[in-house]
């Protein structure tokens, strides 16, 4: 018998009832909860007077709509500027008060986006099965844990069940081959993934990233490339466990303890892909020939080497795929075969769940040290992910050293990698963006996103235009 | 939730691959706290040629009259026909309730994005998908034909053309079943007690730490 995946170690681990045709009811460890897709799983419950089934299993945090500037943040819930947005973060924390679920409320020191503070507080562990009402929940995959975003309806279903009914996703292993390098980040790595295999490439997959250039990445940089798997149309990424995992974990307010620490590590050395097990697909890339990436479109898999140039759709047979090239470049404000280094920016975003934790900040730090924002740039901003991670970042004194390049240094939240709150672009701006979506219209309407790391962000912003960081 | 039942229902064609959960229904709704209202919004930010906020009277903002669903042709229309990929993006379960709530009963395209399909069905709408070149010949015949209509028997598992013509789907079984009969799943889950409780027994034991 063929050996195992990752992934059927951690399916097999979590089937409460297999339904034989191919679904089965799966038990859920850990249930994170924000403010944006909650809402209605709450008052699902209260309708059906019907409790959670096991209220430690979840925590809680509003990220998306809580304001970034710390005149509006320090005046509190009641002081959220935008009516709507107030009511959604007070209905979250009245249903968290309500059903007994813990909370890290916004002005909490603890409180942050969501993917960030899971696996800072230790609430993310390797093993677990996680959820939560947001796509980028993959980013816990990164802990050798099968983690995976779910709609309003599945937020109710965990919470009243502790359980989801789910079809078993087809294996595919991304082996990532060779050093990455000096310059390349998980960033890169993972959108020259998503540029390979196409938005849809990983859909029906759970994908497990693997080779030496994985192996290579510290926790955090396996957080970024997890947190877009989905991207790449997989609900789930996934890293197997080594010793940085096991070292990252240790300590954490929710890591287990000691008296089951050491069980715990042994059960966690086990959760790797053993070597003769059968993957439905196998991709492999070679990290040593790649070099910073910039996307250019409106899709994540519309990206490019930042010494390449933008494509042109006339050279694609393919019509519906060169039909939405020209929309993709009429949007942007693009002429194809214009050189990315040639195209200047407006706003930098550093920030999301994809890009603000520490060595993201660091990354960007080491870029903007002793430099200014160029006079084109309009914003440029720094947000980071968590209460924690602002703390660490200003012991470091990286905030200063943003402030003094002209970057803003703001509280901690999604801010602009979807511009639910006030943080977002005008209409045609040009944004370089550490975030995971370039959709039409994601940092405001009529925005134009260019996703790339946080040290070719802090590179742009220097520059006023896109450069490849090696080159500043 | 609604029984699914057989239907004939108007046709409309939304000839882009990657339509992304932003665009069928952009993040400044997402702020409400209820699951239903959505259909006015539903692809706001093509559909009007102002910016939409939440609250804002719908009824009197400027048109974009090149967007297809704001053509007379498609009035009414039931069934979206799409490109690949459609959903992808967020797990935000306001788009399938933004596209039911506007009418649609059913979306064919060639894929849709994993975390859209599910929620989808949770919420009455059906994604069917089809082969490419199926799809293609449908554009076609859609943009050929005003008031093009297709009738979707999910029982049979068919959809039948207006030439009489039948196309067959897969759909899994579970799923058409709970559709079908407009079942709820948590009451459904909540009827293996027993088994999330041994579930959890033998799980202390394992991994005591995950309690
Ligand atoms: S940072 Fe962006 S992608 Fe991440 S959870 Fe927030 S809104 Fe979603």
């Amino acid at each position: 018998m063929a050996g195992k995946t990752l992934y059927d170690k951690l399916w097999d681990a979590h089937v409460v009832r297999d339904n034989g045709d191919g679904t089965a009811l799966l038990y859920i460890d850990r249930h994170l909860v924000h403010e944006v897709t909650s809402p209605q799983a709450f008052e699902g419950l209260r309708i059906a007077g019907r409790k959670p089934w096991r209220v430690d299993a979840n925590l809680a945090t509003p990220d998306h709509n809580v304001p970034t500037t710390t005149k509006e943040r320090h005046s509190g819930v009641e002081g959220i500027v935008d009516p709507i947005s107030r009511l959604q973060v007070e209905t979250l924390d009245q249903n968290c008060e309500e059903f007994g679920i813990t909370e890290f409320k916004m002005n909490d020191i603890r409180q942050g986006i969501v993917h960030v503070i899971g696996p800072e507080e230790g609430a993310t562990l390797p093993g677990m099965t996680v959820v939560c009402g947001d796509s980028h929940t993959s980013t816990h995959g990164a802990f050798g844990a099968l983690a995976f975003g779910i709609g309003t309806s599945e937020v109710e279903h965990t919470l009243a069940t502790q359980c989801l009914v789910q079809k078993k996703s087809r294996a595919m292993l991304v082996s990532v081959d060779g050093k990455a390098p000096e310059g390349v980040t998980a960033k890169d790595i993972v959108l020259a993934v998503i540029g390979k295999i196409g938005t849809a490439g990983g859909t029906g997959f759970a994908i497990e990233f693997g080779g030496e250039a994985i192996r290579d990445l510290s926790i955090e940089g396996r957080m970024t490339l997890c947190n877009m798997a989905i991207e790449a149309g997989a609900r789930a990424g996934m890293v197997a466990v080594d010793e940085k995992t096991i070292d990252y974990v240790k300590g954490r307010p929710y890591a287990p303890k000691e008296e089951y620490w050491e069980q715990a590590v042994a059960d966690w050395q086990t959760l790797h892909s053993d070597t003769d097990a059968q993957f439905d697909e196998v991709v492999h890339i070679d990290a040593t020939a790649l070099k910073p990436q910039v996307t250019w479109g409106t899709s994540p898999e519309m990206v490019v080497d930042v010494s390449s140039k933008v494509p042109d759709p006339a050279s694609i047979d393919d019509s519906v795929k060169s039909d939405g090239m020209k929309k993709a470049l009429a949007y942007m404000g693009l002429e194809a075969n214009t050189p990315i280094t040639d195209i200047t920016v407006d706003k930098v975003f550093i920030g999301s769940c994809t890009n603000s934790r520490i060595e993201d900040m660091r990354a960007a730090a080491t870029v903007a040290k002793g430099r200014k924002v160029a006079d084109n740039i309009k914003l440029a901003m720094v947000v980071p992910g968590s209460g924690l991670v602002k703390q660490q970042a200003e012991e470091e004194g990286l905030d200063k050293i943003f402030v003094e390049a002209g970057f803003e240094w703001r509280e901690p939240g999604c801010s602009m990698c979807l511009a639910m709150n006030a943080d977002r672009l005008e209409p045609g701006e040009r944004c370089a963006s550490t975030s995971n979506r370039n959709f039409e219209g994601r940092q405001g309407q009529g925005g134009r996103t260019h996703l790339v790391s946080p040290a070719m962000a802090a590179a742009a912003a220097i520059a006023g235009h896109f450069i490849d960081v090696q080159d500043l | 939730m609604d029984k699914f039942t057989t239907f004939t229902g108007i046709v409309a064609p939304m000839d882009r691959p990657n339509v992304d959960t932003d665009a069928i229904i952009p993040k400044q709704f997402l702020k409400s706290i209820k699951r239903s209202g959505f259909g006015p919004n539903l692809f706001d930010e093509w559909r009007y040629l102002d910016h939409g906020e939440p609250g804002m009277d719908n009824s009197n903002r400027p048109l974009n009259s090149d967007f297809v669903l704001n053509q007379e042709r498609y009035t009414g229309a039931q069934v979206l026909l799409a490109r690949e990929n459609f959903g992808c993006g967020s797990s935000r379960e306001h788009a399938p309730w933004a596209l039911e709530d506007f009418g649609f009963k059913v979306i064919i395209a060639p894929s849709f994005a994993d975390i859209f399909f599910n929620n989808s069905f949770k919420n009455g709408l059906l994604p069917i998908i089809l082969d490419a070149d199926v799809v293609d010949a449908l554009f076609k015949e859609v943009e050929a034909t005003p008031g093009y209509s297709l009738k979707v028997d999910l029982e049979n598992q068919t959809i039948s053309k207006p030439n009489g013509n039948d196309i067959s789907f897969d759909i899994d079984e579970f799923r058409k079943y709970r559709l079908i009969n407009g079942l709820d799943d948590i009451g459904l889950t909540l009827q293996q007690v027993d088994d999330i409780k041994a579930y959890e027994a033998k799980r202390k034991q394992q991994a005591p730490w995950l309690f």
